[in-house]
């Protein structure tokens, strides 16, 4: 790459978030509207920072009842039972399917709990104005954007129990008030990758001042 | 050449002419920023047609019939959802229909008609509120994730009865596998380049170098 390369916030142009056409402000304070789609221009997403540390908080105090509360009531000739997240796992386990055992163990557990922590890694460092390493950084970014949907998983795993074993009197499935906490958990994380700006990664020190400002 | 700031990093860069399959890579981060098609919506209008007759069978027809003790239940992708609600997840069961079933239909609806609209460029302007609202679709749309989440279930459900997966289970995989291949041949940057602006003026020629002003 070239020394004298700019952005384009550098070179006082603004990208439109929704058509990615390049347009010049007139006013720096007021960047207006994209000409081509109509949409509210802006240099960098709007309260980025403060948006991600809401929903990233938001979803770690779900994570805590998403994983303590039961996710599935099994009633089987009277007797009942209840299920967790990790019971859930244990039991693909046991019964002897480790490869299904490990790909819900990682959709539930450990992507939901990776993206907390590689998002507020991001926040940290963008807030410290200290990026270390910008290409790492921008590839965690991609992934948890990229990954964050297959947390759905184990809410999908539990509709479909829940829809198949209905055999009363004999047997039947209700979804426990774990399920509702997760699917928060999912679509918090989902969103707070949504409302992180890449962007904030790769600004100078002199370009966030300026955009701050 | 056509000037662009990539969505990631926010770097400036020209993109040069494509040839058929080549991709333009942002110089610094590595995103990609366009690939280039010998006719660009051929064949995403050809797949999107494809993935909608596969929609519309995968909700209609049965997933799958399941048999226990000689009982015997079925469902489709919406029942999953119906069912949640009836037994009192009701916020779960809206996630669960919004994700299975309403994004990707909405998500496949609006790709429709704005490839249908973008063949006789230019085209109106409220073309392009449609690939904006496919685009905000597009995460929240999980027919891969539910399929990997019902293969889970069955295994879980296979030991006390036995389950025959139906015809909507076919068509859901094969909805899947259409759908990608929808988003990966299109370029929604040649979309932009055939909608009206918002001020009702033509889109200018692809070679334009310079930047609008915003209003």
């Amino acid at each position: 790459m070239s020394a004298d390369a700019l952005s384009a916030a550098e070179a006082g142009l603004v990208s439109c978030t929704t058509c990615h056409l390049l347009s010049r402000p007139a006013e720096t304070a007021n960047p207006g509207y994209c000409p081509r789609c109509g949409a509210g221009l802006v240099w960098r997403r709007r309260h980025s920072i403060q948006y991600t540390w809401a929903l990233i908080i938001a979803a770690t105090i779900f994570y805590i009842p998403a994983n303590a509360l039961p996710v599935l009531t099994t009633t089987a000739l009277g007797s009942t039972e209840s299920d967790t997240i990790i019971g859930g796992v244990i039991f693909l386990y046991t019964s002897g399917s480790w490869p299904l055992a490990l790909i819900v163990l990682v959709a539930s557990v450990m992507i939901p709990l990776g993206k907390l922590i590689a998002l507020a890694y991001l926040l940290i460092q963008v807030q410290r104005r200290q990026v270390r390493n910008r290409h790492d950084s921008a590839r965690m970014y991609r992934v948890v954007e990229f990954i964050g949907r297959w947390s759905m998983l184990d809410v999908f795993v539990d509709a479909f129990v829940v829809a198949l074993v209905q055999l009363q009197p004999l047997m039947s499935v209700e979804p426990g008030p774990g399920v509702v906490f997760f699917m928060g958990v999912v679509v918090l994380t989902m969103l707070a990758a949504q409302t992180f700006d890449p962007r904030l990664l790769w600004d100078t020190p002199l370009e966030r001042q300026a955009l701050d400002g | 050449m056509e000037a662009i700031a990539c969505r990631d990093c926010d770097l400036l860069q020209h993109i040069p002419p494509l040839p058929p399959g080549g991709k333009a890579r942002c110089a610094r981060c590595g995103e990609t920023l366009a690939t280039g098609h010998a006719d660009p919506f051929r064949l995403p209008l050809v797949f999107t047609i494809a993935a909608t007759i596969a929609f519309i069978v995968a909700n209609t027809m049965p997933l799958m019939d399941l048999s226990a003790v000689g009982r015997e239940s079925s469902t489709t992708i919406f029942g999953g959802a119906l069912e949640m609600w009836q037994q009192g997840s009701e916020i779960t069961a809206l996630a669960v229909a919004f994700c299975a079933v309403i994004a990707p239909g909405a998500h496949l609806l609006f790709l429709l008609v704005v490839l249908i609209a973008v063949r006789r460029p230019p085209a109106p302007h409220w073309v392009g509120e449609m690939l904006r609202s496919a685009h905000f679709m597009e995460p929240w749309s999980m027919t891969e994730v539910m399929m990997l989440g019902i293969l889970v279930a069955l295994f879980k459900i296979a030991q006390l009865a036995t389950v025959i997966p139906g015809i909507g289970m076919y068509a859901a995989g094969a909805f899947v596998f259409l759908l990608a291949a929808v988003l990966v041949t299109l370029d929604s940057r040649e979309v932009w380049a055939r909608i009206e602006w918002a001020d009702g003026t033509l889109p200018p020629p692809a070679s334009a170098d310079t930047a609008g002003t915003a209003q």
